[in-house]
């Protein structure tokens, strides 16, 4: 394709005008209003992504790695979910105090958004052809002919034999793998500058993960974009994250580079997450486990979120809650002992 | 090794595809099983390996005789189950119990815990007298790792790995002495998964039980399992212990599918080899001729087009693998 545009990196701020990063979350606060009460989902999370390099954002089911995603996105369902505070600016701008039609011209064109399951994403009346032009006609304002030509060279891209023939297919004709390519073609359409990738194999075979994850590190690579990866696969990460980000409870627990977050990991979290995974490459005998549950969000633990399950937990576990401290770089860690963590050898 | 206590033999299963309202025509098989031969010893582990579609579902159902298999047989200690009559296959039966994947849909909801894990015994009323079954039931809660004061609680009231205790509580009611395992812990989070894993040993200790046990995730499998089979388009493609298949792999396909399994060590990205499959798994319904893999192989030749390669021992593989071209490769330590 001959449109590609090459990004530059760090971007002038807005306020403040020192460079800031591509996109910034800062201390982003939202709940869900329940019939059962009031469920804290993001408590003051805050991390950025440049141009170029993959963020990998961990976490298990209902630690809040995914509502981040539509937050910023900006399909949060309202009610329940209710953004309570801190801002999101991509290129300086903050997408929260946004008009509505400005934030859609953000949306796809700055940021878009691969999700998990293709077949529930993708629209089952319409062809994949039709699917894909309409982001052509609605937003660049081409005709349908063009569109549908733009449509073929992103199928194309995407690696999709036979892209012509495909456009007239509809989603369920598609194999999942397949699916998952057109909705990255589809997110790719706009040329966006950050992309949100929320489970992108998680529902594929180990062969087909393998092929979707080289597509995207090689059209991240290619178009310099940088890359927001949504997982809870501690595999996938080590193979394509520059940067990880770990959640636990609504709250980042850990940030670190991927080579130091594996080698000496400095939560007890991300410690016990480690330690409990089965290996492919070693035999081991009992898995070391996580007692208990991950938290009711209606009802998380006092002080440090983790203190129930944690194996370090001490009294000011339950009464106090940890800061994320700095460790050097771009360490950090959410835990009263991170620095004890640290200095071990 | 310890006596055979499962034996399956060729077993075949095909689905038929229909077509047409009132006069349904038969216009093709789908050949989720086509062939399948294994052994399951008394307390051992076997793992089956493959990706969707492979068939290790199907087997599990033949194995449990919910589905009727086209042909073949499955033998239990000896006796060919698929021929027994009604009574002793009932009795039968309670040998061998399932643990299902979604533990979210394979409980009642509007049935207390208590009598979801004691519905075996309504079954197999011989088993345990009346009086006694509260009592087992909260037995097995407690040899499972929940509180057996929750007998009165109803599913939704516990979390997706206390589910799963529920299901593994269910399959061990009845004492049995194999229990296949279809995807027990892959709608689990990790931190959840090393526990029931755990549970699944130590009950394998505890009770000497024989597991089959079905993933698509291949280090779970090398976790638990003593023997792995690698399926593919209803085939078996290659059995061995866990060595075998993780450090001597001989069959293409077990390579291809150890090397896409990302590590989670970013320092093994630069040494490990990569080998990436093209395109998707054939349809079942109309499997490639000669080696069902041979569309999607880096090996493949005219011989594999025209004769299926028989699972066997070959001189350049010390475990049954079925490839004209079998080679010994770690693809998950070297590079």
């Amino acid at each position: 394709m001959s449109d590609i545009k090459v990004k530059t990196a760090p971007v002038q701020g807005v306020n403040g005008g020192s460079a800031s990063h591509l996109l910034e979350i800062e201390n982003l606060h939202v709940e869900f209003r329940t019939r059962d009460g009031v469920a804290k989902v993001i408590n003051g999370v805050s991390y950025h992504v440049d141009a170029g390099e993959t963020l990998a954002v961990l976490g298990e089911s209902g630690s809040g790695k995914s509502v981040t995603a539509q937050t910023i996105m900006g399909i949060l369902d309202t009610p329940p979910g209710f953004v309570t505070g801190g801002s999101i600016r991509f290129r300086g701008k903050d997408l929260l105090t946004m008009g509505k039609d400005e934030r859609r011209l953000v949306r796809g064109e700055g940021i878009a958004m691969v999700f998990q399951d293709a077949l529930s994403a993708l629209n089952p009346v319409f062809t994949v052809g039709f699917q894909i032009a309409e982001l052509f006609r609605k937003r660049r304002g081409m005709s349908r002919a063009d569109g549908y030509k733009r449509a073929t060279e992103l199928l194309d891209l995407v690696k999709i034999p036979a892209a012509k023939a495909r456009l007239r297919d509809f989603p369920h004709q598609f194999s999942g793998g397949m699916r998952q390519r057109v909705m990255i073609a589809m997110a790719l359409a706009l040329d966006p500058e950050v992309l949100i990738a929320d489970e992108p194999t998680t529902a594929l075979d180990v062969t087909v993960q393998a092929q979707i994850m080289d597509l995207l590190a090689e059209i991240r690579r290619d178009r310099n974009m940088g890359m927001i990866l949504i997982t809870h696969d501690l595999g996938v990460v080590a193979d394509v994250a520059d940067r990880i980000a770990v959640m636990y409870a609504g709250r980042i627990v850990e940030q670190a580079d991927v080579h130091n977050l594996y080698g000496k990991p400095c939560h007890p979290y991300t410690l016990a997450l480690l330690d409990s995974l089965p290996r492919l490459d070693l035999k081991g005998q009992e898995l070391n486990t996580i007692k208990g549950l991950p938290p009711n969000l209606l009802r998380v633990p006092s002080g440090c979120a983790f203190h129930p399950r944690c194996q370090m937990a001490r009294d000011i576990c339950s009464t106090q809650r940890p800061a994320l401290i700095e460790l050097g770089g771009v360490r950090s860690s959410a835990c009263h002992f991170a620095e004890e963590l640290y200095g071990r050898e | 090794m310890s006596e055979v206590i499962l034996e399956v033999r060729d077993l075949v299963k095909h689905f038929p595809i229909r077509q047409g309202i009132v006069f349904k025509r038969t216009i093709g098989q789908i050949k989720a099983v086509d062939g399948v031969s294994l052994d399951l010893h008394k307390g051992e582990t076997l793992g089956i390996v493959g990706e969707s579609g492979c068939g290790k579902s199907t087997l599990a159902k033949l194995l449990m005789n919910l589905e009727k298999p086209t042909s073949g047989e499955v033998r239990y200690q000896g006796r060919d189950v698929l021929r027994l009559n009604p009574a002793d296959q009932r009795r039968l039966r309670r040998n061998i119990q399932l643990v299902m994947q979604d533990p979210y849909t394979s409980l009642n909801p509007r049935m207390t815990v208590g009598d979801i894990v004691g519905e075996p015994f309504e079954i197999h009323p011989e088993v345990a007298p009346k009086g006694e079954r509260r009592r087992k039931v909260q037995e097995l809660l407690d040899v499972v790792g929940l509180n057996p004061e929750h007998i009165n609680r109803y599913p939704h009231q516990f979390s997706g790995g206390q589910r799963q205790r529920i299901g593994i509580a269910r399959a061990l009611a009845l004492k049995p002495e194999v229990i296949v395992c279809d995807e027990p812990v892959s709608a689990l989070d990790v931190s959840i998964q090393a526990q029931v894993m755990n549970l699944l040993d130590q009950l394998q200790n505890e009770f000497n039980l024989s597991y089959i046990f079905i993933a698509h995730d291949l280090s779970v499998v090398r976790h638990i399992a003593d023997r792995v089979g690698v399926m593919y388009l209803g085939k078996m493609v290659e059995v061995g212990t866990d060595d075998d298949i993780y450090i001597r792999p001989t069959h293409p396909y077990t390579q291809a599918l150890l090397s896409a399994v990302p590590v989670p060590d970013p320092t093994a990205r630069q040494r490990k080899a990569v080998i990436r499959l093209e395109g998707d798994v054939p349809s079942p319904a109309n499997p490639p001729s000669g080696c069902r893999f041979r569309t999607r192989c880096w090996k493949a030749q005219e011989i594999c087009a025209t004769e299926p390669p028989l699972l066997q021992i070959r001189p350049t593989s010390g475990h049954p693998s079925a490839c004209h071209f079998a080679q010994e490769r770690d693809v998950v330590h070297a590079g």
